[in-house]
């Protein structure tokens, strides 16, 4: 019975984060409502498993947990690059490239 | 003693449940950028370790303790690093924070 409070409370919590991942003025409050959803989704399936007697579950929530760090800083480097595949500051060519052969 | 494990499951079941309430809430109602990742680290932080902290003391010793004791290192380490990451970029993207006006310094937001 006491499951089904903590589920019921992180439908809760569920709700409201969708709420400001809607209005969120700038990029990064949606970055941020989308990682507590993914946080909020992780409890609630740890939660469900042992609410219906299958604590199975947990192996799915170890996955959500890995996938969600990957995929906030995926997003976040998108938007700082425009590019997932750009190699980033320290690797920028300089302009003056060396003179080839000689 | 199986009582007492009950118990003490049960309440921190429900103040991982209301603490993650108070954060969505801090999260809905905060003025700004910053202090709504301060209100999101509330979820992720003490509501997630209640509630796995609950759910641990219900498995008892078995598998099933590992794993969420797996899940509990892996938010510890993974959701700081992922809301640093977050508030660096806004920052460097030019997000300033909201602060008080200087000519008012008593109208703190």
């Amino acid at each position: 019975m006491m499951f089904a409070a903590a589920a019921l409370a992180l439908l809760v919590t569920l709700a409201l984060v969708v709420v400001r991942a809607a209005l969120g003025p700038t990029v990064f409050d949606r970055v941020q409502a989308a990682n507590t959803i993914g946080t909020v989704a992780l409890l609630l399936l740890a939660v469900l498993g042992f609410l219906t007697g299958r604590p199975e579950f947990l192996d799915l929530a170890l996955t959500y947990g890995l996938l969600n760090i990957i995929g906030t800083v995926a997003v976040l480097k998108f938007f700082r690059y425009g590019d997932l595949g750009d190699p980033g500051e320290e690797l920028e060519v300089t302009e003056s490239p060396p003179k080839a052969g000689s | 003693m199986k009582l007492l494990v009950d118990l003490l499951s049960w309440a921190s079941l429900v103040i991982g449940g209301l603490l993650c309430i108070v954060g969505a809430v801090g999260m809905l109602r905060m003025p700004d950028f910053y202090t709504r990742v301060h209100a999101a680290s509330l979820v992720d932080t003490l509501g997630a370790g209640f509630i796995l902290f609950g759910l641990l003391l219900q498995a008892g010793f078995t598998l099933v303790a590992v794993k969420l004791l797996f899940i509990a290192v892996l938010l510890l380490f993974a959701s700081p690093t992922g809301t640093h990451a977050l508030a660096r970029a806004a920052y460097e993207r030019g997000l300033k924070p909201l602060l008080a006006e200087p000519e008012n310094p008593s109208s703190k937001p």
